[in-house]
């Protein structure tokens, strides 16, 4: 039992950090159609960034502001408009085949130009460890699943309840309407690119701790977020969290109690199940076939 | 313009018979891997170029021929049973993989063909009494042909060509026939393709079986030109390598597999100059291909001559005009 509550916390700890990759991953699709291979990459750009500005003397927190800045130009900005929007008129597969070499680019440009080791990273929450019962919690789960609960509720409140959320996901639903409507569709689309960067900035600082700066830390890390993103439904960004949650825990659970060879199969199994009953995803709206 | 397209094609097939003798050992080696390279995604253009289905699992069907392959011929039998079982093992469950492609379409289905390649690797990997696990199955060794030995390299790259050669008439005959335009029809329009009594369900299913045959044969080939399989090359890195590929030399174009499989094996051989920097010029080289020439290499005559008939059209329409002007 006690077992149990520990692997539930990192579980969760774990599938929140699924949950921040794959909303932003939702959240590109439904703005504007983009799929990104590279979006593990868009995590561990991030945390080799903090990490270089770390060891020019700034604290944590102001290297995390600053990553965030360069992340927003960088990962968002530039990738829209040099990688997006060229791309996105011709269909699904050359955005596909982009993002993926972006992310061969990005992973062996850190591998040859920083290091192929990997690095330890600060963490935020200390590495203290309380004792429940007789159940050992560490603070770095606690706070890492705090603070990604906090993130994804907050950027689900910026789309929910202010205007310019509103908007954007107007342009979501239907980028015509949006347009006849005075909302100025390509900054709405680039606020999603931003808040994209901005959530694997904040999975980077959290995650790192964890996983350890290294150019291919990102690799497990998208698929996982594809799988959650797929399971919650990839037209809800609600889904998101849910997805992640899911994979999160079911995965740490089972590598303890079922297999752990086998455990990179359990979020596989549980998308096939929902590929196959509810194709649009758990919390996922259908989408009709046009002609 | 047929007459052009055949001369290349005899130029190509020369150069491809005449000119390995002349190469070292690990020229023959690349030459040999590429032409696995072309086999693998000539399926796969079928699957995705052409029936429009997307598919990122082809790397699991080439891993399940491979290891057909290198475990009947571990156990003493012929390489020449191991290939049609490996085919047919391989058609079967690409018809079994074909089914998600029923329900669900673009993202979706490339998913799950890629937990699909997932699952494939996880059991290659874990299933070390069958598979070897990690340490993989070596000295595979190679077939002979009607009593010639194919241990050499060069005798084995002919054996590969042949393969490639036959592979390549038998997609070209099909894509002739009324199947080809079944599948092209159901990645143009699927729901007017229903509308005209194409049996949708059927074709696609087939299309994933047939591609999946075809990274069947890729695979056994595979087994033996590298003597040694373990599941590294049949992961999902693979699968991407491979769709990569295939966008990046022109999907839907027949020729397309031939030219993206060379960037994808020879041109990383190349830049190996850059050193440790090889992958990282490959990656934006993909990026800056794609930037250019979004629908392939092979793209590019049509966008030529796209252009040439643009720039006619500008010049007649200024010369007609410069006449009503003169005449005015």
């Amino acid at each position: 039992m006690n077992d149990f509550i520990q692997l539930l916390l990192s579980g969760l700890a774990s599938g929140s950090i699924y949950a921040l990759a794959a909303l932003g991953f939702t959240l590109l699709w439904q703005a504007s159609g983009t799929i990104n291979f590279a979006q593990g990459e868009f995590v561990m750009l991030p945390a080799f960034l903090m990490l270089a500005f770390n060891s020019l003397g700034m604290p944590l927190l102001l290297s995390f502001a600053f990553t965030c800045f360069v992340a927003v130009v960088v990962l968002g900005w530039a990738f829209k408009r040099g990688l997006a929007d060229p791309l996105l008129k011709f269909g699904m597969m050359p955005i596909v085949v982009a993002t993926l070499g972006l992310s061969i680019a990005m992973k062996n440009g850190i591998r040859a130009g920083v290091s192929a080791e990997a690095f330890p990273f600060p963490s935020l929450f200390g590495d203290a460890v309380f004792h429940v019962g007789s159940s050992a919690i560490t603070a770095g789960d606690v706070g890492t699943l705090v603070a990604a609960l906090v993130l994804v509720l907050a950027t689900q409140a910026f789309l929910n309840k202010t205007v310019t959320g509103r908007a954007m996901q107007a342009v979501a639903q239907n980028t015509d309407s949006a347009t006849v409507l005075g909302i100025n569709v390509p900054r709405m689309v680039f606020y999603t690119f931003a808040i994209n960067a901005l959530l694997a900035c904040a999975a980077a600082l959290l995650v790192t701790p964890a996983y350890l700066a290294k150019f291919d830390m990102g690799e497990g890390l998208s698929t996982k977020a594809f799988f959650a993103a797929i399971i919650g439904g990839f037209n809800n960004s609600r889904g998101a969290l849910l997805g992640g949650v899911i994979v999160g825990v079911s995965e740490n659970l089972a590598a303890h109690y079922v297999s752990a060879a086998y455990k990179d199969a359990v979020a596989l199994v549980i998308f096939m199940f929902v590929i196959l009953v509810k194709p649009q995803g758990l919390l996922g709206k259908k989408v009709e076939r046009k002609v | 313009m047929f007459n052009r397209n055949v001369l290349i094609g005899v130029i190509g097939l020369a150069v491809l018979l005449a000119l390995p003798p002349f190469l070292k050992n690990y020229g023959i080696y690349l030459l040999s891997y590429w032409l696995v390279y072309v086999i693998a995604n000539m399926g796969l253009n079928l699957t995705v170029g052409y029936a429009g289905q997307k598919s990122l699992g082809h790397a699991a069907f080439f891993g399940i021929g491979a290891y057909t392959v290198a475990i009947l011929m571990k156990a003493g039998i012929s390489f020449w049973i191991g290939l049609p079982l490996a085919v047919l093992g391989c058609f079967v469950i690409g018809l079994a993989v074909g089914f998600p492609a029923l329900r669900v379409q673009t993202i979706y289905l490339a998913f799950a063909t890629l937990g699909f390649n997932t699952a494939v690797w996880l059991v290659m990997r874990n299933e070390e009494a069958i598979t070897g696990g990690t340490y993989g199955l070596n000295g595979i060794g190679r077939p002979s042909f009607f009593g010639l030995s194919l241990d050499g390299s060069l005798p084995f790259y002919y054996l590969v060509l042949g393969t490639a050669i036959v592979l390549a008439l038998l997609m070209w005959g099909l894509l002739r026939s009324p199947w080809g335009k079944a599948f092209t029809a159901l990645r143009d329009n699927p729901i007017r393709a229903e509308s005209l009594g194409i049996n949708v369900q059927a074709y696609t299913l087939l299309a994933f079986a047939i591609g999946a045959a075809y990274a069947g044969v890729a695979g056994a080939l595979f087994a033996s030109l590298v003597d040694f399989i373990e599941p590294g090359p049949f992961a999902i890195g693979t699968s991407f390598m491979m769709y990569l590929m295939l966008v990046v030399g022109g999907p839907g174009y027949f020729l397309g597999p031939l030219l993206g499989s060379a960037v994808g094996v020879l041109l990383p051989e190349w830049l190996r100059f850059a050193q440790a920097w090889y992958l990282f010029v490959f990656g934006v080289a993909v990026v800056l291909l794609m930037l250019w020439l979004p629908d392939g290499l092979l793209s590019l005559p049509d966008r030529l001559k796209a252009r040439r008939q643009a720039r006619e059209a500008s010049a007649a329409r200024s010369a007609s005009a410069a006449k009503i002007g003169g005449a005015a």
